[in-house]
């Protein structure tokens, strides 16, 4: 296995995770602070699914503190990964279907970084996807699948996806190499000090990414007691050992949505697509100097979103506890 | 946006491709469902005649119902969720495929060939292409795994020979290939459109016309297509969209956000 940088070898991710501090221990910090533990180059797997669930607070911090090199994975990919090429914080995408969402049409920002080859997305299959990050979570060095075989999917990843004949059965089988990513980012409605999350509505690929994970920044809604979280563990999605850092960044998904609190900011999310499909590189500058760069703080960045759109955002996510 | 006329009514290209599809599921199946057209002809066809039909989602859901007026913009926001039965992991979801408990996978699709496969990555040489496409998501899986139908509009760059790249496999190169490279379930069961209903042929599993759309030649429908249609011996005509077919579904749909 000496040629191997695709799979953590077992011997390190073993030692990795043995090494930290895995005490019940507080360690709530500001999203500028939680920013400095990742380092550029890093392999930063982001929680949620397309617009769901985003963690755009933690993003938003380290774009803001000129990250580089960073390699990004994520279930579906959406506008915060073309935030992610257009600040220069990423220039690889690992992910199964990477644009803002099918009623704006093909994202010109993903098109323009890939197609100029100034960044690279790696495809997969979604399952193929959630499979990478459960083996991860499970210590495993591949997991065998279905999908993907005869198909150009399969054939462009080229040494990355081997094939194998099952002992078993004689049957044909796709091997999935297992993704320990160095850090995943998640965002929930409640966490306690010491990083148990508790999730509502979908969980997307979160619970995987968490045990996979080398570590997890949570963003959350909001801090809420240890004793809180200990009334319904049977809610506890991510234990506490999984992450490093838990920072409350109340409407943390913004302009993403965040089950039963807000739904997707569809009027900015439609005014950013026009933007950046006019001119992927201009508009895309522009977006970030006025959202990203701009705002002195995460609360300045709300003002910046509008009263207006929060509003609307909240009175919508919250429908979903009316009969 | 074409205009077709029918029984006094008007409708558009994506509504006749809802009533056509809805019109090919059955009560009690499970059905794997992509946003748009292929969530709007499944809950079509439960509201008509399948109460007992299930509508999967690729972001966890099982069984949700649709508020009317309120789709979701992709599967995987809380509009999905709206009076479910239970939301998985995508990763368990997506498996549900692999197990086996899905009978049909719906979905769109950007450019399909003669032999079924789908193209959603690129347009153009894949190593240098003209487009990037946003990519496969769950539709190489759903594919991979179980019977599908493809709805789309019929046109000459859409219907091609060979699609530029497989996203999503059917019959890839005809005959026995697909089970020969590793997948032997499923496959590419009916293509949908605007102008035809179309399978493949047993044994070739070259794509085939079973039926014409109302008021449609076969001439059109070869006319539109990038390769040489083989036409069924006894070619049907549709139905075209009934009154309420319309009605229920302009209920669902009210912002025509997808059947304009």
């Amino acid at each position: 296995m000496s040629d191997n940088d695709l799979v953590t070898p077992y011997p390190q991710l073993r030692q990795e995770t043995l090494a930290r501090d895995r005490g019940l221990r507080e360690k709530v910090m500001s999203l500028e602070q939680a920013a400095k533990l990742i380092s550029d180059g890093d392999h930063v797997a982001l929680g949620g699914c397309h617009l769901s669930r985003t963690p755009t607070a933690m993003i938003w911090a380290l774009i803001r503190a000129r990250k580089q090199k960073l390699t990004v994975s994520r279930s579906i990919a959406s506008s915060e990964t073309d935030l992610l090429l257009a600040s220069g914080a990423a220039n690889h995408v690992v992910t199964s279907w990477f644009s803002q969402g099918l009623i704006w049409g093909v994202s010109k920002v993903m098109r323009h970084y890939t197609e100029k080859k100034l960044a690279v997305f790696e495809e997969w299959s979604h399952m193929s996807m959630g499979l990478r990050y459960r083996a991860g979570a499970m210590g495993i060095p591949f997991m065998p699948s279905r999908t993907m075989l005869g198909s150009g999917v399969g054939e462009q990843l080229g040494e990355k996806l081997k094939t194998m004949t099952c002992p078993f059965t004689g049957e044909e089988l796709a091997l999935l190499p297992a993704l320990n990513p160095d850090w995943a980012l998640i965002h929930v409605q409640r966490c306690d000090a010491f990083g148990n999350a508790q999730l509502d509505g979908l969980q997307f690929m979160d619970l995987d990414l968490a045990m996979a994970a080398k570590r997890v920044i949570m963003t959350t809604e909001r801090i809420v007691s240890n004793e809180q979280i200990r009334r319904t563990p049977d809610q506890t999605r991510i234990p506490f050992f999984t992450v490093e850092a838990v920072v409350e960044a109340p409407m943390g998904c913004a302009p993403h949505e965040c089950y039963g609190v807000y739904e997707p900011f569809f009027s900015h999310l439609d005014d950013y697509a026009h933007v950046t499909t006019k001119d992927p590189i201009e508009g895309s500058k522009k977006y970030l100097d006025r959202y990203f760069y701009g705002p002195k703080s995460w609360p300045d960045y709300l003002s910046e979103l509008g009263m207006d759109a929060v509003l609307d955002a909240c009175r919508r996510g919250r429908s979903v506890h009316n009969d | 946006m074409t205009k077709h006329q029918a029984n006094d009514a008007t409708y558009t290209a994506s509504e006749l491709l809802c009533v056509m599809a809805a019109r090919l599921l059955k009560d009690g199946q499970i059905v794997f469902a992509g946003i748009g057209v292929p969530l709007l002809a499944a809950t079509l066809a439960q509201q008509q005649f399948a109460p007992h039909l299930t509508i999967l989602f690729e972001g966890g859901t099982i069984g949700p119902r649709i508020v009317p007026g309120e789709l979701p913009p992709s599967t995987n926001e809380q509009r999905c969720t709206r009076y479910a039965n239970m939301v998985l992991p995508i990763t368990d979801v997506l498996l549900l495929l692999q197990r086996g408990y899905v009978d049909i996978g719906f979905m769109g699709g950007a450019q399909i060939d003669r032999f079924g496969n789908l193209n959603s990555s690129f347009i153009g040489d894949p190593n240098n292409p003209k487009t990037r496409l946003p990519g496969t998501g769950g539709g190489n899986d759903i594919s991979s795994l179980t019977n599908m139908i493809v709805a789309m509009k019929h046109e000459k760059r859409r219907f091609v020979a060979d699609v530029d790249f497989i996203t999503s496999p059917g019959w890839i190169r005809g005959g026995k290939s697909r089970a020969q490279a590793g997948l032997p379930q499923g496959g590419l069961w009916r293509v949908v459109t605007d102008l035809a209903l179309l399978g493949f042929d047993e044994a070739t599993r070259e794509m085939q016309v079973l039926a014409l759309q109302a008021g449609v030649t076969r001439e059109q429908v070869q006319d539109n297509t990038g390769f040489k249609l083989l036409f069924a011996d006894n070619l049907e005509a549709i139905e075209p969209p009934r009154k309420d077919e319309l009605a229920t579904l302009r209920r669902l749909d009210p912002d025509r956000r997808f059947t304009a």
